[in-house]
């Protein structure tokens, strides 16, 4: 017992040394999304570690006092069916437990998934974020401007993404930011993000989709509204306009560096969306209805 | 492609041309060494023929450790390649392959197997049975999936193996996407096996409903009984879609069909959901025989009955009902909207409740007992905090807000190694240990155990600790290298120390088993633990027929109670005993079944064709043959029972 104890203590202390330097980039959100899910583990990790704990004291409890090195040669346990007080109380603490937690499960869920907190009155600016393999095409159709493998966004604003794969299942994914979602190439699905502060933050594809799954990323930078609008109207005047032939090139398996058009693949190839193009699960509308 | 050029390795390496030349080697040595003792017909007669429910557990045992360490290698293989940032020991690749094969081995062809050693060996004698209820179909199910493994375990050495990940979801899996016969391996063995494993389900739910000791009603079955049967259950109901998912998959991959891909209306989430609908079921099914174990190990080295014998039964049929309404949480993140994530969220959590109870009713059974620190006991201890840890994290992954921040992270990889391990490798090395002495007749080395116990748990929370940061530092799962700007690298080399450390632990129980054969005494009682289920009231090693006289029960714990209050529980006459005979026809058609499976990959269709009609021939045969097993004179067993009495 004594190594097993000396044995955790320096395990933990190794692991705050290790992960001391930086706060971990889901605990450390840049956005709502990622506040309340942070906000989210925060309570789990705090609930479950009572349970854990509850646990590791009672396991230690009953082996120091019962083992039978401690006990008299004669002694018999005794038989013991159940009783009802113990077995009620066992079931009545996780029942509690799950019902709390399945009300901060539900509260949150259906805050993800709709406009960020404080951006309600905010019209969300759509971005279409698409994956091939293995880069991120990420078209912006109010500004009419594409990017590979880099997206540009501004803070203080509700960005609605529009997610689809030309190829495997993806998962878009800015830890910082928010959750993730799926990109498939049947169908969109919309995900809901703000950025509160300016900076550069960690995007990449989290769903295994074959060889360059690895290096799948891309560099997320939130910059005030003024700069942004700034970018566009530079991206505008020099990038130059995307061409079906070139998009075509671009979805050619492979790694590209980043990569800056004006225009959208959008218009020439459309995105898998409306009520012909598969199953339609995340509706281009909020109601979150169902068209199979 | 030119026709030979198929069966070469599209990605060639060292390492697994390394692989070659050991399976090579291997295969010489055991035909050289067969042949040189003289031990070809022993093996046919005794063993490849066999239908004694003890040697078929014994023989998915064997299998079960060969594959856990076959498991183990990719593991440690992939642990050395993330150990440092930018490392190039393996490529993208190789390291998807690897990672592909050490799921499907260790969840197909690793725990699955060591669950029915123990259930196959332990679930007759429990309840007072001479085998199970279809004894020849029991020994096609082992060969089955031992064939099934077998042919996945060339996958790495002819034509390339499965990279799609263990869910091999589609489109990566489709045609377009992975060209290589990979998936064609995963589809084809995976089914061959599953076959298998779903004959056994009827054959353990036939055997326990009806061939149970007279007054052995259920609510006296033994705990680990129990948890057989409902295991069981769940793979009849979960066994299926998988079948009709792999047939689909196949048909895919084959014949050009689309029914995952994403072109002519076929759906990609299709697969995803078919296959949870039997891969949630699955870890219950994993889980639920550990249970049993723990609940035998724990009563016996407590010498106290369990405690809420009937709430424990209660929560795992619960837990088999709940498993098949949850697999959706595997992809919360696919855009299905909140109210069915939340729907699936609390019948997720939910299944904390059940398996909350069982924690406390372990610690309750050993309150007020005489725990005694042997082997089976210390995993059994063990398991209980670290399992809590792995059943918390999963209530953490199945709120389903914050599961989108953890879904496909290391996050995950931790969890699931939390509950898998300690609920599935723990429980089966516990089993192991406490049932070898009715194995095998001697007992492992107790000193080398404890020193195999303490690398295994010390080295399990240096492997998969460090991951619930890493996850949570955003590193995903299947990422075969990282760059250094990314801060993962320190944690994942302590990974890879405990992943060492795990290594020397299995090498231990190896030198134990080997240390134990060697030396341990054969001198020992029936009942070395002084336990108090059915299976110690027999001989150690179990005769043939298990039992000479049928036991009569009239409680949960029969055999204590005879030990302890002197209650008689076999009658005194003897009679003749009615068994099955032995057959080679399992063995033979799983070899067929190997053939078959292996021509259908490379798409060589006369063969396929010609074997699937032997496939069909055999059965027919055997439907009309005539085989009514053989008797043992009264004779035979007096002698069997006086030899054995002067052993133990």
């Amino acid at each position: 017992m004594k190594i097993k104890s000396a044995f955790v203590g320096s395990f933990i202390v190794t692991l705050l040394l290790l992960t001391g330097c930086e706060p971990l980039k889901v605990l450390d959100p840049k956005g709502p999304q990622a506040e309340t899910t942070s906000n989210v583990i925060w309570i789990s990790i705090a609930t479950m570690a009572i349970i854990v704990i509850a646990v590791f004291a009672l396991l230690i409890f009953v082996l120091f006092k019962y083992r039978a090195s401690k006990q008299p040669d004669d002694y018999e346990p005794p038989h013991i069916e159940g009783s009802k007080w113990l077995e009620t109380i066992i079931v009545a603490i996780p029942v509690i437990i799950i019902v709390i937690l399945s009300v901060v499960t539900v509260k949150s869920t259906y805050q993800v998934e709709a406009t960020p907190t404080g951006y309600e009155e905010q019209e969300p600016m759509t971005i279409y974020a698409s994956s091939s393999n293995w880069k991120w095409h990420f078209s912006y159709p109010e500004e009419d401007i594409e990017t590979v493998n880099y997206l540009y966004i501004p803070t203080d604003r509700p960005i609605e993404f529009k997610l689809y794969s030309y190829g495997p299942i993806t998962s878009f994914w800015i830890p910082q930011l928010g959750g993730q979602k799926y990109a498939m190439s049947d169908m969109v699905t919309t995900l809901h993000l703000a950025a509160d502060e300016p900076g550069e933050y960690m995007g990449r594809n989290a769903n295994f989709s074959g060889e360059g799954f690895a290096e799948n990323t891309f560099q997320v930078k939130a910059m005030p509204a003024k700069e942004f609008a700034e970018w566009v109207d530079d991206v505008q005047k020099t990038a130059k306009p995307l061409t079906k032939e070139e998009f075509d090139e671009l979805l050619e398996p492979g790694h590209l560096g980043q990569m800056t058009f004006s225009g959208t693949h959008l218009s020439f190839m459309p995105p898998p969306e409306g009520h012909h193009d598969g199953h339609q699960h995340g509706s281009t509308d909020d109601s979150e209805q169902h068209h199979h | 492609m030119n026709y030979f050029d198929r069966f070469a390795i599209p990605h060639g390496d060292p390492l697994i041309y390394a692989s070659m030349v050991a399976i090579g080697l291997t295969v010489i040595a055991i035909i050289a060494g067969l042949t040189y003792f003289k031990k070809w017909g022993y093996l046919w007669r005794e063993w490849l023929t066999t239908v004694d429910h003890k040697r078929i557990g014994i023989m998915y045992l064997i299998s079960a450790l060969l594959m856990l360490f076959r498991g183990g290698v990719d593991a440690i293989m992939m642990r050395a390649q993330t150990s440092i940032p930018d490392n190039t020991f393996l490529d993208a690749q190789h390291y998807n392959e690897v990672f592909t094969t050490h799921g499907v081995v260790m969840i197909i062809f690793m725990a699955m197997p060591f669950i029915y050693a123990l259930m196959n060996f332990v679930v007759p004698l429990q309840i007072g049975a001479r085998d199970v209820a279809f004894p020849r179909l029991n020994a096609l199910s082992f060969w089955l999936y031992f064939m099934g493994a077998m042919l996945f375990n060339i996958s790495f050495v002819v034509g390339g193996s499965p990279d799609a990940g263990w869910t091999s979801y589609f489109p990566l899996a489709g045609n377009d996407f992975s060209q290589s016969v990979g998936t064609n391996y995963y589809m084809l063995s995976i089914q061959i096996a599953g076959i298998g494993t779903l004959i056994s389900g009827i054959n353990f739910i036939t055997t326990i409903l009806k061939m149970r000791a007279p007054g052995m009603k259920l609510m006296k079955m033994p705990m680990f009984t129990w948890t057989a049967f409902i295991t069981n259950a769940i793979v009849v109901f979960a066994f299926p879609v998988l079948t009709i998912a792999l047939l689909l998959g196949t048909m895919d991959r084959l014949f050009g069909a689309n029914f995952f891909t994403t072109t002519n209306g076929g759906m990609d989430m299709l697969w995803a959901n078919l296959f949870w609908i039997w891969g949630h079921p699955e870890v219950y099914i994993l889980i639920l025989p550990a249970f049993g174990v723990y609940s035998e190990v724990i009563s016996t080295f407590s010498r106290r009955n369990l405690f809420g014998y009937k709430t424990m039964v209660a929560s795992i049929v619960l837990i088999s009902f709940l498993s098949f309404l949850v697999w959706t949480h595997h992809f919360f993140t696919m855009g299905q909207g909140p109210l069915t994530n939340s729907i699936f969220a609390i019948t997720t959590m939910a299944i904390a409740i059940p398996t909350g109870i069982k924690i406390f009713n372990w610690l309750l059974t050993m309150w007020k007992g005489k725990i005694k620190f042997t082997v089976p006991m210390l995993y059994s201890i063990a398991f209980i905090p670290i399992f809590t840890i792995g059943g918390v994290t999963g209530v953490m992954l199945g709120m389903a807000s914050a599961d989108y921040q953890y879904h496909n992270t290391m996050f995950l990889v931790a969890h699931f190694h939390y509950t898998i391990i300690p609920g599935v490798v723990f429980a089966m090395l516990a089993g192991l240990t406490y049932w070898w002495p009715k194995m095998f007749g001697f007992m492992l080395n107790e000193r080398i155990g404890k020193w195999a116990f303490w690398f295994i748990v010390v080295g399990f929370n240096v492997t998969f600790f460090p991951m619930f940061f890493t996850g949570l530092n955003g590193q995903a799962r299947r990422m075969y290298t990282y760059s250094e700007a990314t801060g993962f690298g320190p944690l994942n080399l302590l990974s890879f120390v405990g992943a060492i450390g795990l290594a020397i632990g299995f090498a231990l129980i190896v030198y134990n088993v080997y240390y134990s054969v060697r030396y341990a005494s054969r001198n020992i009682s029936s009942d070395p633990w002084d336990a108090r289920t059915l299976e110690w009231a027999t001989h150690s090693p179990v005769p043939e027929y298990n039992f000479a006289t049928t036991p009569e029960v009239d409680s949960i714990e029969a055999f204590w109670d005879h030990k302890k209050n002197d209650r008689p529980i076999f009658a005194d006459k003897i009679e003749t005993i009615h068994m099955p005979n032995n057959s080679g026809w399992p063995f033979v058609l799983s070899c067929v079944f190997f053939v078959w499976g292996f021509s259908l990959i490379f798409s060589m269709w006369l063969p396929a064709i010609i074997l699937t009609l032997v496939i069909l021939g055999f059965m027919a045969y055997r439907s009309f043959e005539k085989d009514d097993g053989h008797h043992i004179s009264v004779k035979e067993i007096e002698e069997t029972e006086k030899k054995l009495r002067g052993v133990s």
